[in-house]
């Protein structure tokens, strides 16, 4: 393996505090991505410092698809939060810069936002002979 | 009371071969605030993993880019091979090395006759893209493509290059590097160059970190970071420093690239000194299930492919960061305060990609 990857559970309402750590900490802010799972969204908000690798795991539900912006403690972070809010409909309530759903142009709204497994598993098992 | 006024800057401008949009406060030809939009031609290409074998979307991925396509299907690569453990045969990890060198020499002269051309010294530009060419046709000669490599698959490599012909390639680099030397040298010490970058755009070693800025925009701001450094691959055999320049301006991230250029053709030569025979793949069977965050240093910094599998031949989720996607914070930061006759410039220090941006 080419580097131990740490990942570590919060909640949306524990993420800034924890975030803040980080930051005082002096971890640079090196992505933040979601994932459709079945029953909700899993944000990833990863960290690196000296080349170790940290990364904070939020589940949302999806009835409420809302986490707090982390942009006050990392301003950068505004196009990765517009980003996951144009493909994934999660709202990030104290972005500093919103874009308000046109970050990117897309023909339909919240394009990521559908279950890989929903849409695949025919397909798969028409691959996979079951 | 000064006057604030908007200028739009793009999609469509002649320093941007492709569609980003700025808009720019200015108040007495000074930008004040600058907001960057992009989207207008997202592929949606992360999506299509859903739908797509595991083994074959290595051709999509290297297709997200034009310039560093063979580090992004190397990235894609390493994710599948880390999340399902496969053990690449060393003389693969080296020739991933050669083609991932290859491809930042190729780039960073692009982006030095881009520079040139923004302002405004059209010989130099033309030099630039002329030693690209050799470059580039080393890179046909090795494996049958000059945008699109399509040389790396999951396990390996696709195509060998013989012990006579890396020679040969070490040789013709070691040959271009002094005719390298002749045209950054101009970039490094010629006068109306150094007064055009020097002291422009800085961006400091805090903000760079902080604002979470990769590459050589970061590495220019004296930001100690390569992912090269993860040892990834070949990388782990071979001896090399983080290139590091500490004023920030546009003269520092220029210079990063240029030294990176002497460095690649080190590495490749250190890489052909310690190759040795053996195979170039490895069988794969079974499909990948698990997670994992692979990190690669591209030319224009470091690249993140997140991937999600759930056992299946379909990954459940491919996430692609781009370098040029994490630098535009920074880029936001670089333009506050600067002449409007600078931005151009100033867009172009971040070696900006905007159809990585757009995967």
């Amino acid at each position: 393996m080419i580097e131990e990857q740490k990942s570590i559970h919060v909640t949306p309402a524990e993420l800034v505090e924890k975030v803040q750590v980080f930051f005082n900490d002096g971890w640079r802010l090196v992505q933040i991505g979601c994932t459709r799972l079945e029953n909700g969204l899993e944000l990833n908000y990863s960290f690196d410092k000296h080349y170790q690798f940290c990364n904070l795991k939020v589940f949302v539900p999806l009835n409420t698809p809302e986490v707090p912006s982390i942009s006050p403690v990392y301003w950068g972070a505004f196009i990765y939060e517009n980003e996951t809010q144009d493909l994934f409909g999660v709202k990030f309530p104290g972005l500093v810069l919103d874009y308000k759903g046109s970050f990117y142009k897309t023909s339909v709204k919240n394009p990521f936002n559908t279950c890989s497994e929903q849409i695949n598993i025919k397909d798969i098992k028409k691959d996979l002979a079951l | 009371m000064t006057k604030r006024t908007i200028i739009p800057f793009g999609p469509q401008h002649p320093v941007l071969p492709e569609p980003v949009h700025l808009e720019l406060a200015v108040e007495d030809g000074k930008v004040v605030e600058a907001i960057p939009s992009v989207g207008f031609i997202h592929r949606g290409l992360e999506k299509l993993v859903e739908k797509k074998d595991f083994f074959d979307f290595v051709f999509v991925a290297e297709r997200i880019c034009g310039i560093c396509s063979f580090i992004h299907g190397m990235t894609y690569c390493i994710v599948i091979e880390e999340i399902m453990k496969i053990e690449v045969p060393e003389r693969a990890q080296y020739l991933r090395l050669v083609w991932s060198e290859l491809s930042r020499i190729h780039s960073h002269l692009l982006w030095l006759g881009l520079m040139a051309d923004a302002f405004g010294f059209e010989s130099l530009f033309m030099h630039c893209w002329r030693l690209r060419e050799k470059i580039l046709d080393i890179i046909e000669e090795t494996t049958g493509g000059r945008v699109i490599f399509g040389s790396c698959k999951v396990g390996g490599v696709r195509k060998d290059i013989s012990a006579e012909a890396l020679g040969r390639i070490v040789k013709v680099l070691q040959a271009y590097e002094r005719e390298i030397r002749e045209i950054t040298d101009v970039f490094i010490a010629d006068g109306s160059v150094k007064h055009r970058m020097s002291g422009v755009g800085v961006l400091s070693k805090e903000d760079a970190y902080h604002l979470g800025a990769v590459g050589p925009t970061a590495r220019g701001s004296g930001v100690d970071f390569d992912m090269r450094k993860l040892r990834y691959g070949a990388y782990k055999n071979i001896s090399f420093a983080p290139v590091l320049e500490t004023a920030g301006d546009c003269y520092s991230r220029c210079h990063v690239r240029i030294r990176e250029l002497f460095q690649s053709i080190d590495l490749i030569d250190q890489a052909a000194r310690k190759i040795s025979p053996g195979p170039i793949e490895v069988k794969v069977s079974g499909f990948p299930d698990g997670e994992f965050f692979a990190r690669t240093e591209q030319p224009r910094g470091e690249v993140i492919y997140y991937a999600k599998a759930n056992g299946t031949k379909f990954l459940q989720r491919l996430r692609v960061r781009t370098p040029t996607f994490a630098n535009i914070p920074a880029l936001v930061k670089i333009l506050q305060g600067c002449d409007v006759a600078d931005v151009p410039v100033l867009i172009l220090t971040i070696d900006p990609c905007i159809s990585c941006t757009e995967r």
